[in-house]
């Protein structure tokens, strides 16, 4: 059951994630690094996409997803266009993602203002 | 002086309060099991309902929860499951929306373009330069081994 | 007499006063045990303002016009101001007060700014430089939060032992002679670098500073915690508090009785969410104006040391790995 698995398998991989902050002395920003990092090399180890057939968005909406389209994407490009795909396979594959996060951050950003939390 | 800085260190640590890891690693994994299970539902929508095929489904499934994760931002709904959730809204990719609207938002006041603009990526920029530099290794290690293999 | 007691402490011949107080806070100061406290309490976080930075500077001078109301003086009649604030370069107090004209001397202590300036004040007038002499300082959670850690909207999580910091300003008139509590004596502070990096763990950091001050103010003046009804820290939070009573204990001086500390006092614990308690600035400021001078003044308390706390560390010290140097300076008020 795909629900059922990309609950638990994301979900792990958050709480992974928040033992790291909570036991270490990594600060988020390392740590998501960390993952990113984590999830191109499994990516191009072909270790990562077993997980994302079996658990689906549970393996590719945590950041280490994100590794995994940047190696799958360099892969690609390599097969496709030589050398050249070393460049542009990852940011290739990784552009909607980046293009959305640009735009949509601009556009929130024009409109919204920072609230004082309390 | 009483102690020495070694000492004191060891002191203060014992002293401070751990955060609640059993709690954080709970909510963690619930929230972040929950927005990834959103995510799920989102491919499923985009597969089935819209008929794309399954990476263009993840991929659009991605950019809609930016989306997401940028509106809560904006909202000041975020930072308030964020404060519960820790590692759980962190992880996300909505996760990675939020630290670049966050940013965004907050450096307005110092203008559009050295403000807002040049700020946005202050905190998700590393991901973004460790993941492609990580990508263009693999991605020359991919070449090598294509290239000894024939 | 002597001027001088010991290493650290200055005693003053004449009559140095604070002949008006004043404080602001804000909305979530407002809700804590003093909220009656305060003389102006700020509508919200922006206060008609266009950015944080502004809403600071108009903080300063509002607090410091409310002071000079109080003590009935124009702002010419005052030699010195002595101001600063958390921002980088002391934007707050630089901004805030540069229609004041008067002359101004800027001045850093982190969060003991409010101490550091009232103590130069009191040597001003005890030295027979000024009639009249202001100190005021201030902090803002919005401004501190974003030069200091995150963006107001990032979704983090922060560690029990982060502490909220106050959106708060004080001021007050020294004058000599005259009415209101006297500043009888001030024992200026090293610097005390323990190593701690946290700079999530500020009470911890700067809980060394603080007990070092004290100690040398008993010694200087061969006092101990007996004599005061009242010795009060500026913003060492729980965790802080806790190691400065342990540290003076095993010193042989007991202050369980009689010690508090404005980060402890200002907010309600229990139902709002600061972890450690308040920071900043402003903590000690609106707390020491808001409420401390008051009771002085009524002589709820008869003599009262306080001790402002300050951790002199930035964002560039912090990434660059450095750790947190503390500094406490400590000041006798007396309601004779």
């Amino acid at each position: 059951m795909q629900y059922v698995n990309a609950f638990w398998v994301g979900g792990l991989i958050c709480a992974i994630a928040q033992v790291l902050i909570d036991k270490t002395k990594l600060t988020p920003a390392r740590i998501l690094v960390l993952f990113v990092v984590t999830g191109t090399v499994l990516g191009g180890l072909g270790l990562y996409d077993p997980l994302v057939r079996f658990a689906g968005a549970g393996a590719s909406i945590p950041i280490v997803g994100f590794g995994n389209v940047l190696a799958q994407g360099v892969i690609k490009g390599v097969q496709e266009h030589g050398i050249l795909g070393i460049l542009t396979g990852g940011a290739e594959a990784a552009a909607g993602g980046i293009t959305a996060s640009i735009v949509f951050g601009f556009l929130a950003a024009l409109i919204f203002k920072p609230k004082v939390k309390s | 002086m009483q102690y020495n800085q070694q000492e004191y260190q060891k002191y203060l640590e014992k002293k401070s309060p751990n955060s609640p890891l059993l709690k954080n690693v709970l909510f963690a994994f619930v929230i972040g099991g929950a927005i990834c299970t959103i995510g799920q539902a989102v491919t499923d929508f985009y597969q089935t309902i819209a008929g794309l095929e399954e990476s263009t489904a993840r991929t659009a499934a991605s950019i809609t929860m930016i989306f997401f994760g940028a509106l809560l931002t904006g909202m000041d709904v975020y930072c308030k499951i964020g404060k519960y959730a820790g590692a759980g809204t962190l992880v996300p990719i909505t996760g990675f929306a939020n630290s670049i609207v966050s940013p965004a938002m907050e450096f307005k006041k110092e203008g559009l373009v050295l403000g807002l603009a040049s700020k946005m990526f202050v905190i998700a920029g590393p991901v973004l330069v460790y993941g492609i530099t990580a990508s263009v290794g693999v991605g020359i290690i991919y070449y090598i081994i294509r290239f000894i293999g024939g | 007499m002597e001027k001088r007691h010991g290493r650290q402490t200055v005693g003053f011949q004449g009559d140095v006063r604070i002949c008006a107080y004043a404080s602001v806070a804000g909305q979530k100061e407002k809700e804590g045990p003093l909220g009656e406290c305060f003389d102006i309490v700020m509508p919200d976080a922006e206060w008609n303002e266009e950015t944080w930075e502004k809403t600071e500077s108009k903080m300063q001078k509002e607090v410091l016009k409310a002071a000079l109301r109080k003590a009935e003086l124009k702002s010419e009649d005052l030699h010195y101001i002595l101001a600063g604030d958390l921002l980088n370069q002391c934007i707050g107090a630089g901004f805030g007060l540069r229609e004041m004209e008067v002359p101004f001397l800027g001045i850093y202590g982190a969060c003991s700014t409010m101490i550091e300036g009232l103590s130069l004040g009191a040597m001003l007038i005890d030295g027979g430089f000024a009639e009249y002499a202001a100190a005021v300082t201030s902090s803002h959670f919005c401004t501190a939060e974003r030069q200091y850690r995150m963006p107001l909207e990032y979704g983090g999580q922060r560690t029990p032992t982060a502490q909220w910091t106050v959106t708060g300003a004080g001021a007050v008139i020294l004058a000599k002679q005259g009415a209101g509590p006297k500043v009888t004596h001030i024992t200026t502070g090293k610097i005390m670098d323990m190593g701690v990096k946290d700079a999530n763990n500020m009470g911890g950091a700067m809980a060394p500073a603080a007990f070092d001050t004290l100690c040398a103010h008993f010694r200087d003046l061969g006092r101990g915690p007996a004599d005061y009804d009242l010795i009060l820290t500026g913003d060492l939070g729980v965790i802080g508090r806790e190691i400065l009573i342990e540290m003076m204990e095993k010193e042989g001086y007991d202050i369980s009785k009689n010690y508090q500390d404005c980060g402890c006092m200002i907010y309600d614990r229990e139902k709002v969410d600061v972890h450690a308690g308040g920071s900043g600035c402003g903590c000690v400021a609106s707390v020491l104006c808001g409420r401390i001078l008051e009771g002085l003044r009524q002589k709820e308390w008869k003599k009262v040391l306080v001790i402002g706390t300050g951790a002199m560390l930035s964002t560039t010290s912090s990434l660059q790995g450095e750790s947190v140097p503390g500094i406490a300076h400590a000041a006798v008020l007396s309601a004779e």
